[in-house]
């Protein structure tokens, strides 16, 4: 099996009729918690979706140190660089949509350019959010955290990973976005899985790959699958967990390029500006390099099933695997 | 509050000072805003020479006041009256705007030590105020809290948004002022988009409000003495000044709120000496420039 060992996955990562399920908000909620317990200077703002992003499990904790902001996005991200500059750790948090969505320019400036120690938790992000439809599916955030100098971007595989994530952003020092997403996946890494902020993580390691699949999310799972139904048919491949967005660990996607030729990004956003274009501008100067580019396709969300959604944009293992063989054929 | 008359005479020669050194910095960068930098000059003169809880050898200094400009467009002002203040030597005033400087066009907090925010984009001042003054209580911490804004920076929701919290906080250790100068880029104010009843406003959002002359140093310092002594709510000072003060053919003309001396408004003949003009009547008036003086 090419399961990377060290990676210490699951042992039914590829049993989704076993695999356990949890959101990855899940793991905000808990890390919040658990790191607040260790650190009394970190405070958690909300825009009046306490319990829906998590940071309910905080606040239960830690009443005074929660700050409840009503709806205004814009406000609580300024706030938060003010308690900064004064010593706190603020997370705010709220829908990606809304924040970082509507709260752009002040997090630009007031957080980012005034280089203050804030963390952005962004749930709901990708149409797996479902049925509230486009309005509340944001496709964009990556794109638009990792383009702000300063900004570390996160982006969480299982609700173990996003824990980690969470506590990892706690003890950076600087502005830092985490990815969140609305609905149950898999949780396939487990508390061994290696986590360091701007590390990828090779989690599928067939020898000789012919194509390597990097992905970020939960999608990173739909990545592993895919990989399992490509070896089947005798095609070799790596799958790449790229939680870290920026700063990119160039050095593991050069080498990806390198052993496989080709390459296949996966990732719930649009295909301008996230994971993929991310990967693109690394391998356009060290290594250029075939790729396809999975994700939302310069559109809209829309109403539905989280599964439906997902299947509706053709970002199922299968359209994964069909994106690999479509690659591999570009090869020169 | 009373002000010993030695104390005010001091305080609007430094003023004037402060006003001399804006013209000097406008001219040699070449672009600027001018009105609001002028106007402030009295409030800036107070906060920094007789206000604030500062040290300007020691701008990290933990238990200082903090003091945010909000409208981060009427820098020059705040940093000529640091310049005067000792954060920096006076001479680098003349690196207004350009490469290299540490006087951006608009503040920087990383590279200018004392800058407390980066500011600019209009309406986000007092959300971190707010954060500040919130941080301070959690810890019990004294700091006083001082944001400047400006009224038309209150076309902003975001800024409405931060008024609210503060009022729901009831934020003892905030004081607000907003420079009431009545003009912005396109016009006046209450053509551009009214903005009365400010004080009615405010009071409804729960801040303790004071309006003073804000050219009268005995009132500026008076109203910040009765916004200490509040301890129910944030406090708002409207402050009412000239835009352009000073320099007669600048005051409250909207035309020169984003024009230095010499390049004038386009609907004003540019001149060359303007910026002598200036700086020559800011001598003739020494520590004579009151509200009284027009």
């Amino acid at each position: 099996m090419p399961l990377n060992k060290n990676a210490k996955l699951t042992d039914d990562v590829l049993d989704l009729s076993k695999v356990a399920q949890a959101p990855t908000r899940d793991g905000f909620g808990n890390g919040l918690a658990k790191e607040g317990e260790k650190n009394s200077n970190i405070v958690v703002l909300c825009a009046d979706l306490s319990e829906s992003t998590r940071s309910l499990w905080f606040q239960k904790k830690f009443p005074d140190r929660f700050l409840e902001c009503g709806v205004a996005e814009q406000n609580m991200a300024s706030v938060a660089s003010g308690m900064a500059a004064m010593g706190k750790i603020p997370f705010i948090s709220s829908y990606a949509m809304f924040s970082p969505g509507r709260n752009w320019e002040q997090i630009r400036t007031t957080i980012c350019y005034n280089r203050q120690n804030v963390k952005i938790g962004g749930a709901h992000a990708g149409v797996s959010v479902g049925p509230d439809g486009a309005t509340h599916q944001a496709i964009e955030d990556i794109a638009i955290m990792r383009v702000i100098p300063n900004m570390t971007v996160l982006v969480p595989a299982d609700s173990v990973e996003a824990e980690k994530a969470t506590i990892a952003a706690a003890r950076i020092n600087g502005p830092v976005y985490v990815r969140f997403a609305r609905e149950k996946t898999p949780i396939f890494t487990t508390l061994d899985t290696p986590f360091e902020v701007g590390r990828a993580e090779v989690f599928w390691d067939s020898e000789k790959p012919e194509v390597a699949l990097i992905s970020c999310g939960p999608m990173v799972h739909n990545a592993v699958l895919a990989a399992d139904m490509l070896e089947k048919e005798g095609i070799s491949s790596r799958v790449i967990n790229l939680h870290t967005i920026k700063p990119m660990d160039e050095k593991e996607i050069t080498r990806a390029a390198k052993d496989a030729g080709a390459i296949v990004t996966v990732e719930e956003h649009q295909i301008m500006g996230g994971l993929g274009s991310a990967i693109a501008e690394v391998l356009a100067k060290n290594y250029p390099t075939p790729m396809e580019f999975m994700g939302i396709q310069d559109r809209f969300g829309e109403s539905g099933e989280p599964n439906e959604l997902i299947e509706y944009f053709g970002l199922m293992p299968k359209d994964i695997v069909e994106a690999a063989k479509r690659v591999i054929k570009r090869k020169k | 509050m009373h002000l010993h008359e030695e104390k005010v005479k001091e305080l609007e020669e430094m003023a004037n000072k402060v006003r001399q050194s804006i013209i000097e910095m406008l001219v040699e960068a070449g672009s600027g805003h001018s009105a609001g930098s002028l106007g402030m000059a009295d409030i800036f003169t107070a906060l920094y020479f007789h206000i604030l809880q500062h040290d300007p050898k020691n701008p990290d200094w933990e238990a200082r006041d903090r003091l945010l400009l909000s409208n981060g467009h009427i820098c020059p002002v705040q940093y000529a009256a640091m310049a005067h203040a000792g954060y920096f030597p006076v001479k680098e005033l003349k690196t207004l705007r350009k490469l290299g400087t540490r006087l951006q066009g608009h503040p920087h907090r990383i590279t200018l030590p004392g800058m407390e925010t980066s500011s600019g984009p209009l309406g986000s001042g007092l959300s971190q105020a707010v954060g500040m003054a919130i941080a301070c209580r959690m810890d019990n911490k004294k700091n006083w809290i001082y944001c400047l804004t400006s009224d038309g920076e209150h076309d902003a929701g975001q800024t409405w948004e931060a008024a609210m919290m503060a009022g729901r906080e009831k934020l003892y250790n905030l004081i607000q002022i907003m420079d009431r100068n009545n003009i912005q880029i396109d016009g006046n104010t209450e053509d551009v988009m009214p903005l009365e009843p400010l004080r009615e406003k405010y009071e409804a959002f729960g801040w303790h409000v004071l309006e003073i002359d804000g050219h009268n140093f005995e009132a500026i310092v008076g109203a910040v003495e009765e916004g200490k002594a509040i301890f129910e709510k944030p406090t708002l000072i409207i402050a009412h000044t000239i835009p352009g003060k000073g320099v007669s053919f600048m005051e409250r003309r909207f035309e020169w709120h984003g024009n230095p001396p010499g390049k004038g408004p386009e609907d004003v003949v540019p001149k060359a000496r303007q910026g002598v003009e200036a700086l020559n009547e800011l001598r003739t008036l020494g520590g004579k420039i009151k509200s009284e003086h027009q």
